[in-house]
This record gives structure tokens, sequence and C-alpha cells, in this order.
């Protein structure tokens, strides 16, 4: 049982309503003004009670729940607030799972609330029964199953806090249809402060802030890493005060980028398999790596054994269960970087590396020449992924949130897009999931009207949850949709062909007319292939009032280099 | 590979042991011996788990439990570091028992008592280390044990002051000492 914590806060009113009228005060007294849902038999009373509620808060109908819970994702990783996932019982809940393990393994804030089968039918194979709540445990910050009304405003509330503190997560509360409808004593809904058994951050201990400064102090070739870690935070104004007092060159994974403008003089690009070149290679020269509120992940690390192992390393991180799970740490600063940034940045002498930097940017020039001019300026042949994204970065400056799907075009993306505001780049990094791009753009979108926000797939992973077109006519969702066509599953392809001698097996992949589908949507779309219609579909795409569909047919069989092969070490990094 | 004893502190939540067991089904580590039970704090209970690892994969799961919400605190510890006991039951013909009296004198020897004496069969119990109780299983076998099981492990650390200063610093959300052992583990 869950025990009070916070006093009822409204005493005047003890006014009794039912269970899902109860969720609905919850969602009001949080502020939430966005829900991404999809109704059915166990989750209706709570469907009964948002419809009084309907001009307060925005209800976005998907068309499968795994886009319910992408949308929630890219919502969150945009704008920063959190949003509410509805769904069903049974396969509504199940349908959800991709998308929590999603935002689990990225770190993502959302609440999705489940119904269930009247409490008693619990483990009686009812229709629509699924045991979410051992389902999702895996893939939850927190889940827990309501069976009586009266626990609704303080667990929810729980709910709530917990998803969006400390290290974020999905939380899922499963309400039983019962619980919904049944009516109880409402003492108000009070936001929670603490859960006893849970620290979101800790007291920094100035200790290990003096430590970590007294090793930056007598570095020679200090290194920094950032990932999302910045971004969840809201410090990326601290970092970059950080590097430009330290004059340290700094790198991000793929879930920090946009927290420094490509266009800083001391950004030195993205770390990782298909990263830049110069901060991988120096990442094993450089005498301190400074690692901000990111998780060493494999992609990031290469081999283990050959990763930095030259290096003192320092690590920031709001979670202590990173510290060392992957790399050791010489000193291990915990706490939320917000803090102990500027504690840091207090006791670091101000300092300029230019002959450290500089060999950063003989490696950059190094990767332009061999690799980059030819991806995004090619002279001759087909179109390259890395062209249309050039385009991008000329028509728009690096103003819109770009949304990436997985593979090939998605690292191509990261690597070429220029970006100059924070959260503008959104993809699924941990758990790589394919489809991710369309619905989490659309959360992105609805989010932030304002922004232009361009939805990046492959010809694979469009396919994967392209009902969510369904719900860009429907809802009148302004999002761009770019579609990289290489006619194949192209990071799949590259690895056949690296690694298992040119046996393509089974990514030969086909595709609809996307124009024509676009249109069955009500969704403008145009198609291109060659070049000298690239600026000007780009263009198009960027100035449609509403939605719009761009395919751009590119060369089959290009392949993302540079290139750390698995097991291999970081600098030994590939350039072809 | 070592045997480490874990005392995870948690909420009393239903679905908790799940979570905790599916962290171990996730790593493809065996649960050697597992035992809930309440604590000296009303309220919060204790799972005991056996496990066979290495110090370096122990130390990263026990963070991984501790990050769980409704865990208040998790520690590993060698078999050194804890008293611990484990309690077995043994059913043997009674029969035989009263025949062989040299089956009595054993049973003493090894510290086991009768819980139960019927006709047909005598159900004994014994305290003690694995060893102890398996070395028992043995010497029955030969006089016809019928039936054997054994408890999960508790354990107590040898160098805990309990949970109690502990409980206070989560209620006082004062997290100075327990910053400093996560810090410094």
């Amino acid at each position: 049982m869950l025990k009070t914590q916070v006093k009822a806060a409204s005493q005047t009113k003890h006014e009794v309503i039912n269970g899902a009228e109860a969720v609905m005060q919850a969602i009001i007294g949080e502020r939430i003004d966005t829900i991404f849902g999809y109704p059915g038999g166990a989750i209706m009373p709570v469907y009964d009670a948002l419809f009084d509620y309907r001009d307060k808060v925005e209800h976005i109908l998907v068309r499968h729940e795994q886009g319910a819970v992408h949308a929630a994702q890219g919502y969150a990783r945009a704008t920063g607030k959190m949003a509410v996932v509805f769904a069903t019982s049974g396969p509504g809940a199940t349908n959800l799972v991709t998308g929590l393990a999603d935002a689990m393994i990225d770190s993502t804030p959302l609440v999705c609330i489940t119904g269930q089968v009247p409490s008693a039918l619990l483990g009686k194979d009812a229709f629509q029964e699924s045991d979410v709540i051992s389902l999702t445990m895996p893939v939850t910050k927190w889940n827990y199953q309501l069976t009586d009304p009266n626990e609704i405003p303080e667990v929810l509330a729980r709910a709530f806090y917990l998803a969006n503190s400390g290290r974020p997560g999905p939380v899922l509360i499963d309400i039983t249809k019962d619980c919904q409808l049944k009516s109880f004593e409402y003492k108000g809904y009070s936001p929670c402060q603490k859960v006893r058994s849970y620290r979101p951050k800790p007291i920094i201990r100035p200790k290990y802030i003096e430590q970590a400064a007294e090793i930056i102090n007598s570095a020679k070739k200090p290194f920094l890493i950032w990932g999302q870690g910045v971004l969840l935070g809201g410090a990326e104004s601290e970092l970059k005060k950080f590097v430009e007092k330290t004059g340290i060159p700094a790198a991000w994974t793929i879930l920090g980028a946009s927290a420094l403008p490509t266009d800083h003089p001391l950004n030195v690009g993205m770390v990782g398999m298909h990263g830049n070149y110069a901060p991988n290679v120096l990442t094993n020269q450089c005498d301190v790596l400074i690692a901000i509120g990111m998780r060493f992940d494999d992609r990031v690390t290469g081999n283990v054994e050959k990763y930095a192992s030259q290096a003192k390393i320092i690590h920031l991180d709001i979670d202590p269960a990173e510290f060392g799970k992957i790399i050791k740490p010489e000193v291990q600063v915990w706490g939320d970087c917000k803090e102990t940034l500027p504690l840091l940045i207090d006791s670091v002498h101000p300092n300029q590396h230019r002959e450290w930097k500089a060999e950063f940017d003989k490696l950059a020039r190094s990767e332009y020449e061999e690799v980059i001019q030819n991806e995004i300026h090619p002279q001759e042949g087909e179109l390259t992924m890395g062209e249309v994204i050039e385009v991008i970065n000329e028509l728009d400056q690096g103003n819109s949130i770009l949304i990436t799907d997985v593979g090939q075009h998605q690292m191509i993306t990261y690597r070429y897009a220029k970006f100059t505001q924070s959260r503008s780049k959104i993809t699924s990094g941990g758990l790589g999931t394919m489809g991710f791009s369309l619905p989490a753009g659309i959360g992105a979108q609805v989010g932030l009207p304002e922004r232009s926000v361009i939805s990046i797939s492959g010809d694979g992973g469009f396919q994967m949850c392209l009902q969510e077109l369904g719900t860009i006519m429907q809802h009148k969702i302004p999002l761009k949709i770019l579609i990289l066509n290489n006619h194949y599953l192209g990071m799949v392809r590259q690895w056949q062909e690296m690694f298992h001698d040119n046996r393509y097996s089974f990514v030969d992949i086909e595709s609809p007319d996307y124009v024509k589908l676009a249109d069955s949507y009500g969704i403008p779309g145009k198609s291109i292939s060659e070049r000298d219609d690239l600026k000007d579909g780009v263009r198009q795409m960027l100035e449609a009032e509403g939605a719009f569909v761009l395919e751009v047919h590119v060369t089959k069989e290009n392949n993302v280099f540079p290139f750390v092969p698995p097991g291999a070490s970081v600098s030994d990094i590939k350039l072809k | 590979m070592k045997e480490y004893t874990l005392s995870i502190y948690t909420e009393d939540q239903i679905g908790l042991l799940n979570r905790i067991a599916a962290m171990f089904t996730r790593r493809k580590i065996n649960i050697e011996s597992l035992n809930t039970s309440p604590t000296e704090v009303a309220g919060i209970h204790r799972f005991t788990i056996v496990i066979f690892s290495d110090e370096d994969a122990v130390n990263k799961l026990v963070r991984q439990i501790e990050k769980q919400v409704d865990v208040l605190k998790a520690y590993y510890n060698t078999e050194s570091e804890v008293i611990w006991q484990e309690m077995a039951l043994y059913k043997v013909p009674t029969n035989v028992i009263a025949e062989k009296v040299q089956v009595e004198r054993l049973l003493r020897a090894h510290g086991a008592r009768v819980v139960v004496l019927r006709k047909d069969y005598t159900i004994f119990e014994q305290t003690g280390h694995r060893e102890e109780t398996d070395k028992l299983v043995s010497i029955l076998e030969p006089y016809g044990l019928i039936e054997f099981v054994r408890t999960g492990r508790i354990a107590i650390i040898k160098a805990s002051s309990g949970f109690h200063d502990k409980l206070l610093e989560f209620e006082e959300n004062s997290l100075q000492r327990d910053v400093l052992k996560t810090q410094e583990a």
C-alpha cells in the first residue's frame, strides 16, 4: 500500500467523483495539455471523462498505440514537457511496449495510463486481459496497478513526479475498469514532492568538484563528451560557459546533439561508430576525458578495453549506477549537471588549448576531404543522402527540428545536419526503433506548432509506422516528411557488404508509391531523383503550409563512413 | 566466481519481487536462494538473495537494484561478512528411527531436533549452514529419507547497525552519508 505522504491540498471540496474523473483531475492538476491515445473497452470510462475536458486538453487520436508512445516521446524531447498516453487493455497495452522500451533506454519522461479488465476478472483470461504490469516492468521506471479509486490522486501524482525527476523515464499506471467507474470521496489533487525510497538527485559533494577541477586544470589535452544529460538538465548554457572558459574541445553523443550549436568553434562533432574522425581518434590521445550526462554506450566506445585507457576520466552524471558501469572514472561527480557544472566552472582556470584543438581541426580537414565533400557535394552520379541534408542546411539554416528514424539516413543526418537551437534533433538512440520518426515527429510538431519539424526516414523505417499518416491527416499536423529512399534496408546491407561477403539477405525492400499514398491521406507530396530538382523539392516541402511528403531516391549502395568496425577501437575508425 | 549475499531493503509493494528478479534474469545470473521477510522497521521488507558471481558484476547489479524506485537500499556481502542460517526439514520413517538407535545419536550429534513424531514418520529440523544441512541429507539417505526441504538463506550483516538510522536519513532526505558511501563505493 502506498502511504500518504502529501496532505490533501484543497481541503475545501470533498466531492464525490468517479475514478475516471479523478484521472482527468490529475492531468489538469499537472497542467498536461496533450494526450496521445486510442480508446477501447477497458479505458472507456476515462475517455468518457475526457469528453468534458476537450477544451482544456488536446487529445490526438493515433492509428496504433506504438505511435502514441513515440509521439509522446517526440513531444517530451522537443518541448521538455510531459505528455500523457492513453491506451486500452490487452493489445492496446502490449502495443505500448516498444515505445516504453525506447523511452526507458533514452530516459524520456512520459506517463502511460492503460485501462484494465475489471478487478474481479484479473487473472481469469478475460477478454483483452494482459498482465501489463509484468509485461512492462523491465521497460518502465515505475509502474502500478490501481484497483481502488481512493488511490488514484496520490498514485498519479507519484507517477508524474517519478517520470520527470532525477533521471527521467516512462511510468505506466494500469487502472481496472471498475476502479475507473467507482465513485469515491475526492479530496483534491496535490502534486508529489518526495518518495521515501527514491532519490532523484544527491547533495553535491564539493570534494569531488575540487578533485575534478584539479585534474582539469593540469590537463594538457583535455577532451569533453556530453550526452543527453545536458539537455535533460537544461544545462546547455552551463556547458557552453564551461567549454568556453576552459577551451576544451567538446564532442557529443547522438542523444546529446544540439546542446551546443554546430558552428560553435569548440564543437568538434559526434563520437561513436559513425561519428566524426577527430573526436574518435583523439579519444585515445587525450589525457583527461570529461564525460557529462552520457553512459558510454557500446556504439560510442567501440572496444571498451581500448577506449581512452590513457586518460583520466571524470564522469558527471545524475545516475550513480552509471559510474563504472562501462568505464571506471577517476572522479565521479554525482549530481544534476545543471548544479555541478556551475561549481566546476567556478573552480577551473581559464585556458586555451590551441595546439590540441588544432589536432582536431587537422583531422577534421582530412575527414572533409576524404568523406564529407563527396557525400554532401557530389559532382556526379545519383543523389546522396548527405547532399539532401546539405540542401536542408542551406535552405533553413539549422532552424528546423529534425526527427530521424534508424539506419543510414539517421547517421547521415546526425553527421551533416546543422543546428542552432537545443532540442532540435531527436532520434531513437538507445533502442534503435525503426518507425520512430513519423510518430515522434507528430509529437514534436504538436508540442511546438510554430517550429518547422521534419521527420526523416528511410524507406524501411517509414513503412513501419506509416499508418500515422492518418493522424497527420485528421489533426492537420503540418509535419514535413522526408523519405530518403535507397530501395534497401541500407544499414543492414552495408554490414552484409562489409562483413558477410555481399550476401544481401532480405534487404531488398520495395516501396509503395509514396506520393499516391500521401495523396490518399490528402497530403501533398513529391518524388524526386534528379540533382536539378533537389533544391526546389526541399524548398517546396519546407514552404508547404501543411504536411508534405518528399521522397528522394538516393543512390542504392552508398556506405556510411567513417566507421568504427564492431570490436575495433575508436581510434581505428575507418575513413573508407 | 564467489558466493555473495545481497540484502535489499524495500517498500512493501506488490510486484517488486518480479522487478527485482527480472534484474537477475536479464543478466543471466541464477538465484541460488531467495528469502523475503519483514524487518525491524514496520512497512519495510528485506530480500536476502544468494548468487554466485564476480565482484564487478555484483557491484553493478546492486547499483541497478538500488536504482529501482521502491528499493531503499541494497548491499552485497561475502560469506565472511554475514552471519547466516538456513533451516531444513527431514522426513524419515519412524520404524527405522526406532530400530536403529544409531540414527538418533547421529541426529543429536548434528543438532537436529524432532518437530513431529508419528507412527509412520518423524520430521526432524536442523538449522545451520548449507554444508551442515547437506551432510545430514547424505547421512539420512541410507535410512530411507522420505522428504527433504530447505529454506532460503537469511543473513545479518556483521558490521551493520540495523536499518533504523538509514531509514531516518531517507525520511529526512538528509543524504550526506549516503552520498559519501555511494561516491566512494
